[in-house]
């Protein structure tokens, strides 16, 4: 063997086992769903023949496709405050914290609580939000209402706060990064030809930032897109999303059903991503 | 430097306020978590003791809490030493170019696209038709590393692209084979983004629910764990568990920076 074809064939050695995690863990698993979408349900588990009742029944039950508008509704508004909260956390950090090393400690601070558990950090809201909590107290303290206010916990309110609070990291971290890439002398450069605040924000530093935010949004799409267990522990039973439907159908053992769900969010989910990444050319950012 | 304007001043306050939306709450169970035995579950506080931490370890109707965090432990270093061996070998493969390297790019990264409820219904039904029994360290070690992996291999792109060849050339010139370079150039100089890498992953297992939530079989990984038992608690108990969970992740980053940050160094000397 030459020297020239050993090379070739090391690289695709050093590829395969990062390659085969993801055909056995993640394409044959998203094969399998768009099969079984397919596949009839005889009452206790599933049955290889074909059928398209799965998606007709989808379609035509009025709860379902409100359940996709709902979860629609989540994406847009965690979307909406993620966006403007990390873009001004961004902003501050890459352009008003002028030392390097606060710079690291203070995006460090926006970071760690994304490594601990979502599980806990929805629990700690109760004391917060709940019917005696600390906001409803004060409110109450303060004669602004005579009874709690019911709708902080265990409402759309508390589910996209709670979305909001997890997922934020996912938008701040690449917002900062393209900011962070933004040449200084452009800023410079643009005020010393006379450019207002905004002007230079408007037509230098929203531009550059774009790539960040299209990242951000995608990442942010696909997070609540299949959300189950914010709206599960935050609405409380009451409120309904397409992964809480998925995990449903899935306890009742109805694969084929969930399956076409699945395939539905999973279409809807990359025609969001396409369509971000049509306005938005991310690949410099990679 | 400009004079700190009220931009400036704006922006640092609403900085702030992001701060305490991150961390008050957690801060909040912190404190509700040393309550007296007769302590509830809002404010205010009744009476300081460290009861409720105590609670945690006692078998009771609790829940089980050591085993699995045994479990997620045992899970997180695994995942954590697999991200690590995967990314480093596509890492090296990916300093040159080769056929496919784009698709194998994006069907890594598709794996942080795809919403993570897919991966735990897709890997379910594969291991029904297959007839296998799901359990944490099967299925559930499949899901964590579609999480874990992608976001090792992000960062080893990283790290190779700012790495300097001269050194590995060096060694190659001077008749020192791939397997010889890798072990006494390559490794000691990625080692402390590697320590980096080994504790994100550990965390990003240790506290990954959604995508193991529908295939962890019969025992529960710690997140499970805690979150079945969500909706059956009502002491200060369910805070300490959260509070000491919270305190090990905390720990663990902690570790993680300050290594991180004492190896770059030496580095550098």
């Amino acid at each position: 063997m030459t020297a020239k074809s050993w090379k070739g064939l090391e690289t695709y050695l050093l590829v395969a086992p990062q390659t085969l995690i993801f055909l056995l863990f993640l394409v044959l698993p998203i094969l399998m769903i768009f099969l079984v979408s397919f596949w009839q349900f005889n009452g206790y588990s599933m049955v290889p023949a074909f059928t398209l009742d799965n998606y007709t029944s989808i379609f035509t039950s009025s709860v379902t496709v409100r359940t996709f508008l709902n979860t629609f509704k989540y994406v847009f508004l965690t979307w909406f405050f993620t966006l403007i909260i990390g873009y001004l956390v961004a902003y501050f950090l890459a352009f008003y914290v002028k030392d390097q090393r606060w710079q690291i400690i203070l995006f460090l601070v926006c970071t760690v609580p994304f490594w601990t558990s979502n599980i806990i950090r929805m629990i700690s809201w109760v004391p917060v939000l709940g019917k005696e909590g600390l906001v409803n107290q004060l409110l109450i303290n303060l004669g602004l209402v005579q009874q709690p206010v019911e709708w902080l916990l265990y409402s759309d309110f508390a589910i996209v706060l709670g979305m909001v609070h997890l997922y934020n990291f996912f938008m701040i971290a690449p917002i900062f990064n393209s900011l962070m890439r933004i040449d200084r002398n452009l800023i410079t450069a643009a005020q010393d030809m006379g450019a207002s605040g905004f002007q230079t924000f408007k037509e230098i530093i929203l531009p550059l930032s774009a790539p960040g935010i299209a990242i951000g949004s995608i990442f942010i799409v696909t997070l609540v897109m299949g959300e189950f267990v914010t709206v599960r522990m935050m609405g409380g039973g009451q409120s309904a999303s397409v992964g809480k439907l998925i995990q449903t159908q899935i306890g009742s053992l109805q694969y084929p059903l969930a399956a076409a769900n699945a395939v539905i969010l999973l279409l809807v989910t990359l025609i969001l991503v396409m369509g971000i990444l049509r306005v938005v050319d991310i690949r410099k950012e990679l | 430097m400009q004079k700190r304007s009220l931009t400036f001043y704006l922006l640092a306050a609403f900085f702030g306020l992001f701060v305490l939306f991150l961390y008050g709450p957690m801060l909040g169970i912190f404190i509700l978590s040393l309550q007296g035995p007769e302590g509830g579950l809002t404010f205010p506080m009744k009476g300081f003791s460290f009861y409720w931490l105590g609670q945690v370890f006692q078998e009771q109707r609790v829940g089980n809490f050591v085993e699995p965090f045994l479990r997620s432990l045992f899970l997180g270093l695994v995942i954590a030493f697999l991200s690590i061996v995967v990314s480093v070998l596509a890492g090296l493969a990916f300093r040159s170019r080769f056929r496919g390297a784009n698709a194998v790019f994006y069907l890594t990264i598709s794996s942080l696209i795809v919403p993570s409820v897919l991966i735990s219904l897709g890997i379910g039904i594969v291991f029904q038709v297959l007839d296998l029994s799901t359990d944490w360290f099967s299925s559930g070690l499949g899901a964590h590393l579609t999480w874990t992996v992608p976001f090792a291999f992000l960062i080893m792109l990283g790290i190779f692209n700012r790495f300097d060849p001269a050194y590995e050339e060096a060694a190659k010139d001077l008749g020192a084979s791939d397997v010889k370079t890798f072990w006494e150039i390559i490794f000691p100089l990625i080692l402390p983004s590697l320590f980096g890498i080994f504790i994100l992953g550990f965390t990003l297992s240790y506290d990954e629910f959604t995508r193991t939530s529908l295939i962890s079989g019969q025992d529960n990984t710690l997140p499970l764990e805690i979150f079945g038992m969500t909706t059956n608690v009502t002491s200060p108990a369910l805070y300490a568990l959260g509070t000491l969970t919270t305190l090990f992740s905390f720990t663990m980053i902690g570790i993680a920076i300050f290594a991180y940050g004492r190896m770059a160094r030496r580095q550098q000397e």
